[in-house]
């Protein structure tokens, strides 16, 4: 995007003004070699969604973000229910509540290389990856209906986890509010083959090396040690939330037209808060959420199980598990009157400060882990929520590294087999099902994640608190 | 319909988005412009040739062209994940904005076919069905994969 069709607030700070039906301006945060390398669809995107009705304060962008459907991937919206503020399926998007987890090992790189091959092999095995791979847990209606209200606390209960895990997990591993009556039959039978079950796309599950601190003390709350190796886990909610956002999507689409709202791009089809199409949407959105914490939790009690085979006295504890496709009722303070109003974030993080009370006490000192994903090659970074997030991005920042680059043009661009070899000559080894979605997951079609985190640290979003190299990937 | 000599032959293509990617089909009548883009969310998963073993059949309706489109890719992706298979040919008829879709395929082999993503759901974004002035009728949008 040329840098030009913004004012400039400061250096990591691009402000859209708001001019035809937009209704508040749009605030990118990003370095000016993201902005000029960002496209230009995301401008247009942002500009669309600070354009429906009841938007608060601003239409915020993470530096990561890049061309979505409706919302850009990085967007971040708030709306207020009194002010005629509307939900839009398509600013939480299909995999609702897909996010990360990392979970500590305790154990050394030097531990890991000995086995790392059967390590790598054994979670492939056991953890279902790919389109066409069916877990072996089967849900009948009332289990599924359990764990749509139970999230990652029905998955404990059926003893998949641990207790002190729920802690570690955003909305302590349960969201409120669900409501299995909203999810269709259809959204249920896609689902029930699949908990436990890693998915497809930029979906993965990673062992990695801690490789660099940057802020000690953060580092030592988190439990993160030069040298020691975590396993991270990206995925969602699976089938079952991609039928849901499908659904929801078209039955907002006359609701959007009943409530009289212009819409500037069907994707962005949105029914006001204070409607039965919306309240139906949060209660089947926020059971999918629980699917989505339920999913992350398994996977993380194989990935307990696996490392126990291999390093039978290793405990694998849960560092943090959040969330990055949401639509939360969060209180923030918007034009000096403090009020619940309702946070879409679309590609980007939950990135709470310093002394925040929903934290735990553990990690309150120094604020909400933020776990950016990046690509198999170039590794991931923990970060920590800064204070200064709460005024600048309703307390959210990034969530991986972004794509710079289709998988079209991915695909043009390298073999996933060339990919998987040179990798491995640098340590890394790569299990896939396809090495043609190795290809277009190409660490080349990424941003440099290390430029995204440090235009978050600079805009004041979350700071560096430790680099990770990754040593296997799992990869759908 | 009589199909016009100048006329292209049915085809696809994929083209790129962002993060996800764009189907492409086109045709000389609008139910082959939807045959094909159904092929296009084939060739985005595999490049393997798929067995006609099992057909499936599913309905749709939809206040317009478009957003019928969308409905039947969603229909498509809906019966690859609960019944676990992958589609290799198509045949659709519409009538008053209701479409009657044939489909057939294998079960998923990952051996086999190797399926680079998995789709999540057919979009909005990028949606277009249209007639050239060729009369050549075309079907695209964006795949959340």
């Amino acid at each position: 995007m040329d840098p030009s069709r913004f004012t400039r607030i400061d250096p990591t700070t691009w402000q859209i003004e708001p001019t035809g039906a937009m209704r508040v301006p749009g605030v990118i945060y990003a370095d000016e070699n993201l902005i000029r390398d960002m496209d230009e669809k995301v401008y247009e995107q942002t500009a669309n969604v600070a354009m429906l009705p009841g938007v608060v304060k601003a239409v915020y962008v993470m530096p990561d973000a890049h061309w979505g459907y409706g919302f850009p991937i990085g967007g971040v919206a708030a709306f207020d229910a009194d002010e005629g503020g509307v939900i839009s399926a398509g600013g939480v998007g299909f995999d609702v509540s897909c996010g990360v987890r990392t979970m500590l090992t305790g154990l050394k790189v030097a531990d890991i290389k000995p086995v790392q091959k059967e390590l790598a092999d054994s979670l492939y095995q056991q953890v279902p990856v790919g389109l066409g791979s069916k877990g072996t847990i089967v849900l009948d209606p009332l289990e599924m209906d359990a764990m749509l209200k139970g999230g990652a606390r029905w998955a404990i209960e059926r003893g998949w986890g641990e207790t002190h895990d729920l802690d570690r997990i955003e909305e302590r591993g349960q969201m409120t509010g669900a409501e299995p009556s909203c999810v269709s039959d259809r959204a249920k039978e896609r689902q029930c083959r699949e908990m436990g079950t890693l998915g497809s796309g930029n979906h993965y599950l990673e062992v990695q090396a801690v490789t660099e601190i940057f802020d000690q003390e953060a580092a030592d709350a988190y439990g993160l040690k030069p040298d020691e190796v975590v396993v991270t886990i990206h995925c969602g909610s699976r089938g079952l939330g991609h039928q849901i956002g499908t659904e929801y999507l078209r039955d907002m689409l006359p609701a959007a037209v009943a409530a009289g709202i212009t819409l500037p791009d069907r994707e962005l089809a949105c029914a006001p808060i204070k409607s039965e199409v919306s309240h139906r949407y949060l209660g089947a959105m926020r059971a999918a959420t629980n699917c989505a914490l339920a999913n992350r939790e398994i996977i993380g009690h194989y990935a307990r199980k696996i490392f126990g085979h291999f390093f039978p006295k290793a405990e694998l504890t849960l560092l943090f598990d959040v969330s990055h496709n949401t639509c939360k009722v969060e209180t923030h303070k918007t034009d000096g009157v403090t009020k619940p109003i309702y946070v879409h974030r679309k590609g980007a993080t939950r990135a709470l400060g310093p002394g925040h009370t929903d934290l735990p006490e553990a990690l309150r000192k120094v604020g909400q882990p933020v776990l950016i994903g990046g690509s198999m090659g170039t590794g991931s970074y923990v970060l920590a929520g800064a204070a200064s997030s709460e005024d600048l991005s309703f307390a959210s920042a990034c969530h991986g590294a972004g794509r710079a680059m289709s998988r079209h043009a991915a695909l043009r661009a390298w073999s996933g087999r060339q990919i998987i070899k040179d990798l491995a000559d640098r340590g890394i080894l790569i299990r896939s099902p396809s090495a043609r979605g190795v290809a277009e997951e190409a660490p080349g079609a990424y941003k440099d994640v290390g430029a995204v985190v440090m235009a978050a640290q600079e805009a004041g979003l979350a700071r560096r608190v430790a680099r990770l190299r990754p040593l296997v990937c799992i990869k759908g | 319909m009589t199909v016009q000599s100048n006329m292209p032959a049915p085809g696809w293509e994929d083209f790129p988005h962002g993060a996800d990617v764009g189907i492409r089909g086109w045709g000389p009548t609008l139910e082959q412009a939807f045959e094909q883009a159904a092929l296009a969310l084939t060739g985005v998963l595999t490049d393997a040739d798929i067995e006609h073993r099992t057909s499936v059949e599913v309905e749709c309706d939809a206040p317009d062209v478009e957003v019928l489109f969308v409905e039947w890719l969603n229909a498509i992706i809906y019966e690859m994940a609960v019944r676990n298979m992958i589609f290799g040919a198509f045949k659709v008829t519409i009538n008053d904005l209701h479409l009657r879709g044939t489909m057939s395929g294998e079960p998923v082999d990952q051996t086999k076919h190797a399926p680079s993503c998995e789709p999540k759901g057919a979009t909005y974004t990028a949606l277009r069905v249209a007639q050239g002035a060729d009369g050549t009728w075309s079907a695209e949008c964006i795949i959340d994969v």
